[in-house]
């Protein structure tokens, strides 16, 4: 009865910053919590004459970390393991002889190699916008900074149809990539567009010009500077923009669907690959290439985090 | 020696520096001082280049280094926040400026060691900024400037972000590095204390404009005007007249107080005044007094003076100015 109490007050707590933007009666707002508060710490101390446990501020309660696995279970990984179980539906051997088909790996090697390119040309341009955003001012940057996520909140098909307009067979500027690599390119710098950006941006408004007034001062060139000093600092930005960009570039879909043609071993890419093994009927090849996709992104991910937990031990952020 | 002439700075409407002439000999330790927004700082990132002027020229050691970039002015500068290259060790850090001039790596090893050894942070080569403490890291900052050998050591409010004992050592600190690496060395800070304490010449500034530069006896005894006089140490208001806490003297009877104001020119006269609160500071008891004008001013007097006065709230005591005072007259336009 007593931790119901309390974990409705814990449920109260977390919703009431949510709701305070907008509510106009703040104070009126605030006074409740905070009469509740009281309320639920007496109740709180089970023993009388003992000091009631006091939680830190900001700590999860046991309602809240169960919320989070139960949704986590659901939402990703009962789905995750779903789709495992029926890559090894037929053994193991199935597994791989469906991974390991020439088409399969053609495929995989279209994506990896694609999604590569893209990702490393995000990382360079990405980098010099988030870096003209922040740092030069001129008339529209609004717009402009508005403009960088449109790519990735239009529908992926749109932005397929979009850039068949303008690279495909009848292009008005006589750029024909449609069915080659090269669309594939440009369809994913397209949807991964502000990634790199936006990881980038708040480092760079947080960064330190003293730091590179101090660089200067010791003689180094704006070059030097970037280099040796600015791109460390941004470097873990970066890299976490660009393993996003490359996570996501490997499982596009709708974008790639138009404009990349479908050629198997030039332009299918693994997606396209798994909706063929579904509408030929061959579920267990499709789920099969689904697991590689989802290893390539998970060791992606893995890499990112083991980088950034590095980077943090190295200079905690303070003073 | 760092010459400033007709030094002027805006930004947008605000004027921070309003014609600056300044002089700074070769070897001293040059304090520039003055409230926040008096341009001390802008002055000093003029030095270094790091601030372009709308007008003046900055020569040093007789270059003409206006339009040239910070990097080619032979400086080195040192933060308030210290700057660390965070994802540097500090041997690296302090290593920086040799690293691109492309020294070779044993030189540069043996210039890293002594400066660190100067500084007092030999043995930490290999530890990154984030595990020293901030004096630390202060004087890793300090040794990454001297690893360039500049011509100049430019620091702005280099102990402003510690604490109060760790800024007392470290300025101590700095005052016997400079007397052993004798770099023209030109510091920029708003605590009159610092500034006695490590410069031996002082430049006052206000409102963009020097007040008054000397050295710090010079500046204490015979400050040019008000805000001199206020702005180092503390004062009270006599008579219509600035004096230092320290040079009132009390005295119970006023005929001795009004037989030795005859030799005092021109001192503000005997004031009769009450006592309203006598206050123990250690080696030296402050009085908070209260004139017959209602001029409320305080006086510093030592604890045994204050012993053999033995005073107590509500009495009346004569105050006057001791012969030998600093005593300005009072401009109420330019009291800070």
């Amino acid at each position: 009865m007593t931790s119901n109490a309390i974990d409705s007050r814990g449920a109260e707590h977390s919703a009431s910053p949510l709701s305070r933007p907008g509510s106009s009666g703040r104070d009126a707002s605030e006074t409740t919590t905070d009469g509740a508060g009281e309320g639920g710490r007496s109740r709180g101390s089970a023993t009388p004459g003992t000091t009631p446990k006091r939680r830190r501020v900001g700590t999860v309660r046991p309602l809240g970390i169960g919320i989070v696995t139960l949704w986590l279970s659901v939402i990703v990984l009962l789905p995750l393991a779903a789709l495992t179980v029926a890559a090894f539906s037929e053994g193991w051997a199935g597994f791989w002889d469906a991974v390991t088909a020439p088409a399969a790996i053609a495929a995989l090697w279209v994506t990896v190699l694609v999604s590569a390119i893209v990702a490393v040309v995000n990382a360079v341009t990405g980098t010099l916008i988030a870096w003209v955003l922040v740092r030069d001012d001129f008339r529209g940057k609004r717009f402009v900074n508005a403009i960088i996520d449109l790519p990735f909140a239009l529908p992926t098909i749109v932005a397929s149809i979009v850039l068949l307009s303008l690279y495909g067979p009848n292009s008005p500027i006589d750029v024909h990539l449609n069915a080659t690599r090269w669309g594939l390119i440009v369809a994913l710098l397209f949807v991964t567009l502000p990634f790199v950006v936006r990881s980038v941006q708040p480092v760079l408004i947080e960064a330190d010009r003293e730091v590179e007034e101090a660089a200067a001062s010791l003689g180094a060139s704006s070059w030097t500077t970037f280099r040796r000093v600015v791109l460390p600092t941004l470097a873990p930005a970066i890299l976490s923009g660009t393993g996003l960009a490359f996570a996501r570039a490997i499982g596009e879909y709708g974008s790639v669907v138009l404009i990349g043609g479908n050629i198997p071993r030039e332009t299918q890419v693994a997606s396209q690959y798994i909706q063929q093994q579904i509408e030929i009927d061959r579920p267990v090849n499709a789920a099969a290439v689904s697991v590689a996709l989802l290893a390539i992104a998970f060791a992606t991910l893995l890499v990112l985090r083991v980088v950034a937990s590095r980077t943090q031990r190295r200079e905690e952020r303070d003073a | 020696m760092i010459t400033v002439t007709a030094a002027r700075k805006h930004y947008g409407s605000f004027l921070a520096l309003d014609d600056v002439d300044i002089d700074i000999p070769s070897g001293s330790l040059t304090a520039l001082l003055g409230p926040s927004g008096s341009g001390k700082s802008t002055l000093l990132r003029a030095i270094a280049g790091l601030e372009g002027l709308d007008g003046g020229t900055v020569t040093i050691d007789g270059r003409d280094v206006t339009a040239e970039p910070p990097q080619r002015r032979g400086i080195g500068f040192v933060f308030q926040h210290y700057a660390a290259f965070k994802h540097m060790t500090v041997r690296d850090n302090v290593a920086f400026g040799l690293t691109i001039r492309k020294r070779p790596k044993a030189e540069i090893a043996k210039k890293v060691d002594d400066l660190l050894e100067i500084v007092g942070l030999d043995g930490f080569q290999h530890r990154y900024p984030a595990q020293l403490s901030g004096g630390q890291r202060q004087r890793m900052a300090l040794a990454r400037a001297l690893a360039v050998d500049p011509q100049v050591l430019l620091l702005d409010e280099p102990f402003g972000a510690l604490d109060a004992k760790v800024r007392t050592d470290l300025r101590q600190w700095l005052r016997r590095l400079h007397d052993e690496v004798h770099v023209t060395t030109v510091l920029v800070t708003h605590d009159q204390e610092e500034a006695l304490d490590v410069a031996d010449r002082i430049a006052v500034l206000n409102h963009g404009r020097i007040e008054q530069v000397g050295d710090p006896v010079t500046l204490y005894e015979r400050p040019a005007n008000d805000f001199v006089m206020g702005f180092l140490g503390s004062v009270a208001t006599l008579g219509g007249q600035l004096v230092r806490p320290h040079d009132i003297v009390l005295d119970r009877d006023r005929t001795t107080a009004l037989a030795l104001d005859a030799k005092v020119a021109d001192s503000p006269g005997v004031i009769t005044a009450t006592v309203e609160r006598v206050v123990p500071l250690g080696f030296e008891v402050r009085i908070d007094l209260r004139a017959d004008s209602g001029e409320r001013f305080a006086a510093q007097i030592t604890r045994r003076d204050a012993a053999e006065l033995g005073l107590h709230e509500g009495e009346t005591i004569h105050a006057r100015a001791t012969s030998r005072s600093t005593v300005v007259d009072h401009d109420p336009a330019l009291a800070i």
